[in-house]
């Protein structure tokens, strides 16, 4: 995984004050909710818990950091966009898509065909971590991202997923 | 103002705001608008109508604020007033009052001598809102009490005081009425107690001693010091003049005792509203009155600091130049709120956040923002931002104007703010001007 490279403005102080000026406060916006993306998507991380501190909300080279209320609006307005998703009602966490449902479906469709596991069958788990998906953009997918994208698979008929008996063998019957 | 009036008033000089320039001890006494003149004696002349008529001391100053023309009847000329009389019918229509001017030649002369003749008799008609009575009455008051004569012999006492090696003392009582006494009699006179150095020294305590008795009997009490306003004031002028004079001739005093005398005279300089606008003198006109006054007044001060001051320095400024006719701040608002209707150079300005300041009408926010965008385009300013504070440093303003201005200029996108552990800071917008599909590489 690369250093992620911060773009200029994330050292200039107003960029961790939320702007009171309308056009100002747009932009503002616009330029966290690609920070956001493009920072998640480098270091594969799916969730942001806002009760955690979060390493991109806090810069510590010029000792400023998000308001909680910044936080929650920027990340409302990537939830508003179809970017990401509220997990709870109390928007304490957050599910960043930054590659979203079908796109992450048309990915493991694509890696289905690549590796004929056209009528295979995979656990979960073995999509998420197993030696199959390593190095592919598959793995290491957050586990309730995958659940939605298997749904959306099964709904155009191309997997069914069924339960074993414990959460670690749920799996899925592809039929591409 | 039509031909024939021309010749019968005197020109009166009118400042930017439309009121009358007064001759040095020159007070305005009462104000009277909507008023027409006419000509009694000059068949078909035509009327001069709507014109606010302003009493002086020396002068019935006639103003027409529209045309911005004015002119003026020195009360010299007035040889006799027929007041209106009272009748029933005066009750419904309005009253007229009849002046009779002594003319010289056929033209309107300074006052009365033996050449002199009887001729020009002026109509006031009072069309306007405000009542005629306490004018009448005042004019009446004014004409006895014969200022202008006083006026002339102070020149004369002046000009024998200035050939006997005396100081010029009131210096600027010598301008205006000296031009017309060319031909009054200067006695030149060597007195012996006046040569000399020891003549020179009497003559400073002499003048010690006055300004001694003039203060002490100002502040004996308040209806003394407000008659002694005038004396208060000259006194005043004196003393900057003085102080002007003394830095040449000790040059080796302390810096900060010049910086002491340059303060002083800052100070006797706002001490200046010799005739200041009261509701006593102009009536139902006080505050129109008051604020072409203000406008005149403000517009050194505006100067100074760079064309915007706080409501609550030019209340505290024009108070202070007033001495003790105090006006109320509610005074205040309204005769700037006057200003939206009348054509002044200044303007009154409320800012988003309820400041309300005076600004003129040639000071811009370009030129503002210029010098904001200067100041935060500095590497220092690109890393820590300005305050208000530092804003206020570098435009010359009061931190609460310097505040505005950069709220202002927050709100206009050029500035966007950092509210950290330092405080509210302003920095250049580069948010708005970051490109979105360049910035993340």
């Amino acid at each position: 995984m690369d250093q992620f490279k911060m773009p200029y403005f994330y050292n200039y102080p107003p960029y961790f004050t939320l702007q009171p000026v309308k056009d100002t406060r747009d932009k503002q916006v616009q330029l966290w909710k690609e920070l956001i993306l493009k920072y998640c998507k480098n270091y594969k991380i799916f969730i942001i818990n806002l009760d955690e501190e979060f390493p991109l909300f806090v810069n510590s080279s010029i000792e400023r950091k998000l308001s909680h209320e910044a936080r929650e609006l920027f990340l409302g307005a990537l939830v508003t966009e179809g970017k990401a998703e509220w997990l709870d009602k109390g928007h304490r966490k957050c599910l960043i898509l930054w590659r979203t449902i079908t796109d992450w479906a048309n990915l493991i469709l694509h890696f289905v065909k690549e590796n004929g596991f056209e009528d295979g069958v995979m656990t979960l788990d073995e999509i998420r971590t197993g030696d199959e998906t390593r190095g592919t953009d598959i793995a290491g997918i957050d586990r309730t991202v995958l659940i939605k994208a298997l749904r959306v698979l099964e709904q155009r008929g191309k997997a069914a997923m069924f339960k074993g008996t414990s959460a670690d063998d749920e799996g899925v019957k592809f039929s591409a | 103002m039509d031909r024939i009036w021309a010749e019968v008033l005197r020109p009166a000089q009118l400042t930017g705001a439309g009121r009358p320039i007064f001759h040095p001890n020159e007070i305005e006494c009462q104000l009277v608008d909507g008023v027409e003149m006419q000509l009694e004696t000059v068949p078909n002349a035509p009327s001069f109508r709507n014109v606010v008529v302003i009493l002086t001391t020396h002068r019935i100053v006639c103003v027409d604020e529209n045309s911005k023309n004015a002119g003026a009847i020195a009360l010299g000329a007035v040889c006799r007033v027929f007041p209106p009389k009272k009748t029933l019918k005066s009750m419904f229509v309005a009253s007229r009052m009849r002046i009779q001017l002594w003319t010289k030649n056929g033209s309107v002369a300074d006052g009365a001598n033996s050449a002199t003749e009887s001729a020009i008799v002026l109509v006031m008609i009072f069309r306007g809102q405000t009542s005629s009575d306490s004018f009448i009455s005042k004019l009446g008051e004014v004409i006895e009490a014969k200022a202008w004569e006083a006026d002339i012999k102070n020149v004369r006492v002046v000009a024998q005081q200035s050939i006997a090696g005396g100081p010029a003392g009131n210096s600027h009582s010598v301008r205006g009425p000296a031009d017309q006494l060319g031909s009054v009699p200067l006695v030149r006179k060597l007195n012996p107690a006046m040569a000399g150095v020891s003549g020179i020294l009497r003559k400073e305590k002499e003048q010690l001693d006055e300004a001694d008795k003039n203060l002490q009997e100002a502040f004996s009490d308040l209806n003394a010091l407000m008659s002694k306003a005038k004396e208060m004031v000259s006194l005043a002028e004196r003393m900057r003049i003085k102080l002007l004079a003394a830095p040449s001739q000790q040059m080796s005093a302390a810096d900060d005792e010049e910086m002491g005398k340059q303060e002083m005279q800052d100070w006797l300089l706002s001490v200046g509203i010799v005739s200041p606008v009261t509701k006593e003198s102009a009536g139902a006109l006080y505050h129109q009155q008051l604020a072409r006054q203000l406008a005149d007044f403000v517009k050194v001060p505006l100067q100074k600091s760079g064309g915007m001051l706080a409501m609550v320095d030019v209340y505290c400024l024009f108070n202070r130049a007033r001495g003790t006719e105090l006006i109320s701040p509610e005074d205040l608002l309204q005769a700037c709120t006057i200003w939206a209707s009348i054509d002044v150079p200044v303007a009154m300005r409320r800012f988003d956040s309820g400041v309300v300041v005076i600004q003129s009408k040639s000071h811009n926010d370009e030129e503002v923002s210029m010098r904001l965008e200067i100041l935060v385009k500095q590497p220092d300013a690109m890393r820590q931002g300005i305050s208000a504070t530092d804003a206020a440093r570098a435009l010359g303003l009061a931190p609460a104007l310097a505040k505005e201005h950069l709220l202002a200029a927050e709100m206009r996108g050029q500035l966007c703010r950092d509210d950290g552990a330092d405080g509210l800071r302003f920095f250049l917008n580069i948010l708005v001007q970051v490109d979105i599909t360049k910035a993340f590489q």
